[in-house]
């Protein structure tokens, strides 16, 4: 049985691998924003067969309250052996462009805020000398693209920062797991129109769930986005700066 | 949020513009309710025709979580957006079944009591809605009522099987059947001609399960001549269940692929691959979702997409009634490889509830200009027979045909317009029946 934290846990794709958790009968805890949410899934994961689930109704923005989030979740569960980081909202690439504040606010969700639970839950693990931590970090972090850069940005922080995370962890024995996810069809990308390209989050859940079991390291999701990326990112810049991406 | 897009049913005909909406709790689901314009709740999409198409289209499977299961007692709540394949997931481990489930795992729960939907057990258990304790409905205001046989009882009995009509079902709780095993021992049983095939229902009436397939293409004294597949909850076994992702078809088969020659001979060659008499021991997966492992099987009938047709004809002269109507089909030329016969059992209160006592066939027809005539000759047919046609198949029916084969449907637009229904919720297919 794990004891598992799940860091924004109302977000589509952490609820699905929650399922899965549930489904094995493991040990919950869940941080996200919205309690009434948080409230249906906890309900839900609980019929789904979860040993326990205990929610905690926070703003992860707030970053003075990571430390109380953490020490909730080692009460609740007398420990923990997981944890998912997948918090973070999808931003409006137009409106930031005509502001600098919803910029850096977005910034500080998607990169800032991760940033600080990671550190606090890097050095608990490698006090403990065991643990693994799994970070949904995203394919628009492999290379700006005018469509979607601060968001873009922000996940190539995280992936970057992850990276070195992982180095610095592995004689420690604490696995760090950075997943990208290309276009997941859930509430958050509605508006776009699904093609071939697009997964479904219960996919790509069980694809994160394989990974954080195997100790992976860095694993697209579905795998294709790999070589999709590789050739985005071979793009010389004298044709890339030109592509409308 | 909300996003246009061209939507269709299982058929893929017709299709039609729609804004989506998809909210993924019930604030947002409210919110939904309350803006302006008419809309219809959509699940899965697997209603064949036009049931779920609407200008503005509200998604429920965001809605999609389980409330309560009692495993001692078999009660069971979840949100309307859920679909029948996750609740089994929980439910078969534990010891308990659908009460009634149709012959496909990809509809939601909201989705099978508002098409009041029907099994291979129909002639024992009744329908889907006959095993509902309780459901939860929004109402156009945006206010959440419960509903049952006891409680608002007339909005119950219009809502399961009402097509979305009432208000957006939120959650219902329904009381499941004990199993042992989560396998089946089906039966095969040979017919070979129509009246054989209605035998063979009567003579077989106290099995669980009952259905046959039927060959729409043969004729002279071949016709009607089906194989019979009954069931029963095997005793023994493990409770478990297999659930492969599907095979998908990525891309429409040329719509050439499927004519009226590969027809007759997959037919032909079902039926003399069937063996009369021979026992088998099945796990559930396969006995009760046969074509849930290839998903998108409807992209098999070409872009041009198909209809489906089932009918309900009387017990009495149905045997004879049943000839008349094969023989025309027969003629045609154009049915196709998954044609189903079943007996029903009696039908029960729910105002637009499709069953009635007799024979039930259903079958496609891949689209084209001589498909829609054959439907709308098969359609007279029928009433003259004193039958009608399921609303969840159709996508052609008149106005004047619904009217006369559904004799409740004045006393289901009063109860709309008693629960503020009546201009907030409407689909293309309501529109075309004449609802207001």
């Amino acid at each position: 049985m794990k004891r598992v934290l799940i860091i924004g846990a109302t977000s589509a794709i952490a609820e699905h691998c929650a399922r899965i958790w549930a489904a094995g009968g493991d040990e919950l805890y869940l941080a996200a924003r919205n309690e009434a949410h948080l409230q249906t899934i906890a309900t839900d994961l609980k019929v789904r067969g979860a040993s326990s689930v205990v929610i905690n109704c926070v703003d992860l923005n707030d970053m003075d309250r990571h430390i109380e989030v953490l020490d909730a979740a080692e009460n609740a569960m007398g420990g923990v052996d997981i944890v998912l980081v997948a918090h973070g909202t999808l931003s409006n690439q137009k409106s930031c462009e005509r502001s600098v504040e919803e910029t850096l606010a977005e910034i500080q969700t998607n990169a800032l805020s991760t940033v600080s639970l990671l550190t606090l839950i890097a050095n608990r693990f490698e006090e403990e000398r065991d643990g693994t931590i799994c970070i949904i970090s995203s394919v628009a972090g492999d290379r700006g693209r005018a469509s979607n850069y601060v968001y873009g940005s922000a996940k190539a922080m995280v992936t970057a920062f992850t990276s070195g995370l992982r180095q610095r962890l592995y004689k420690s024995n604490v696995a760090v797991i950075t997943i990208k996810p290309g276009f997941v069809d859930t509430p958050m990308t509605a508006e776009f129109k699904k093609g071939m390209l697009w997964a479904k989050p219960n996919a790509v859940a069980e694809k994160i769930v394989k990974a954080i079991d195997a100790k992976k390291s860095e694993v697209y999701v579905p795998s294709f986005w790999w070589a999709v990326m590789a050739v985005i990112k071979a793009i010389p810049h004298k044709v890339f700066d030109t592509l409308k991406l | 949020m909300t996003f246009a897009t061209t939507i269709s049913g299982w058929g893929n005909y017709p299709q039609q513009e729609s804004q989506l909406l998809t909210p993924s709790s019930r604030a947002s689901l409210n919110a939904a309710v309350k803006l302006e314009g008419s809309l219809i709740a959509r699940g899965m999409g697997r209603s064949y025709g036009d049931s779920a198409n609407a200008h503005k289209v509200l998604i429920t499977t965001y809605c999609n979580h389980f409330i309560e299961f009692d495993k001692h007692t078999g009660k069971f709540t979840a949100e309307a957006g859920i679909t029948l394949r996750d609740i089994l997931t929980v439910i078969v481990p534990k010891g308990w079944f659908l009460p009634v489930t149709p012959g496909t795992s990809y509809v939601t729960l909201g989705g099978a009591i508002a098409s009041d939907v029907h099994g291979k057990n129909h002639h024992i258990a009744g329908t889907f809605g006959q095993h509902v304790t309780s459901l939860s409905i929004m109402l156009a205001t945006g206010e959440v009522i419960t509903s049952s046989k006891q409680q608002n009882a007339d909005l119950f009995h219009a809502t399961c099987g009402g097509m979305g009509l009432t208000g957006v079902i939120i959650s219902a709780t329904i009381q499941l059947l004990p199993i042992r095993s989560s396998f089946i021992n089906k039966q095969t049983i040979k017919a070979d001609c129509i009246e054989a095939a209605c035998e063979a229902f009567e003579d077989n009436s106290n099995a669980t399960y009952s259905v046959a397939w039927i060959d729409c293409l043969a004729k002279g004294r071949n016709l009607g001549r089906s194989v019979l597949m009954l069931g029963e909850h095997a005793e023994e076994g493990k409770l478990e269940i297999d659930l492969k992702e599907p095979v998908s078809i990525p891309f429409y088969a040329p719509s050439a692929l499927l004519n009226s020659v590969t027809m007759k001979t997959f037919n032909g060659a079902y039926w003399h691959k069937a063996k009369h008499k021979q026992s088998q021991i099945v796990p559930l997966m396969p006995y009760f979702y046969p074509l849930d492992v290839i998903g998108n099987w409807n992209k098999l009938y070409g872009k041009a997409g198909f209809l489906q047709f089932q009918c309900v004809i009387p017990k009495n002269d149905g045997i004879a009634n049943m000839r008349k109507l094969l023989t025309e089909i027969a003629e045609s030329g154009e049915g196709s490889f998954l044609a189903v016969l079943k007996q029903f059992g009696k039908a029960n209160d729910n105002l637009l509830s499709f069953p009635t006592e007799g024979y039930t066939l259903a079958l496609d027809f891949k689209l084209t200009a001589s498909a829609i005539t054959t439907l709308d000759r098969l359609e007279e047919i029928v009433v003259g027979m004193g039958g009608r046609v399921y609303l969840t198949k159709d996508a052609v029916m008149q106005e004047s045909t619904f009217k006369a084969t559904y004799p409740k449907c004045e006393a289901f637009e009063l109860v709309r317009e008693k629960y503020g229904a009546i201009g907030k919720f409407s689909s293309a297919q309501s529109k075309r029946l004449g609802f207001a």
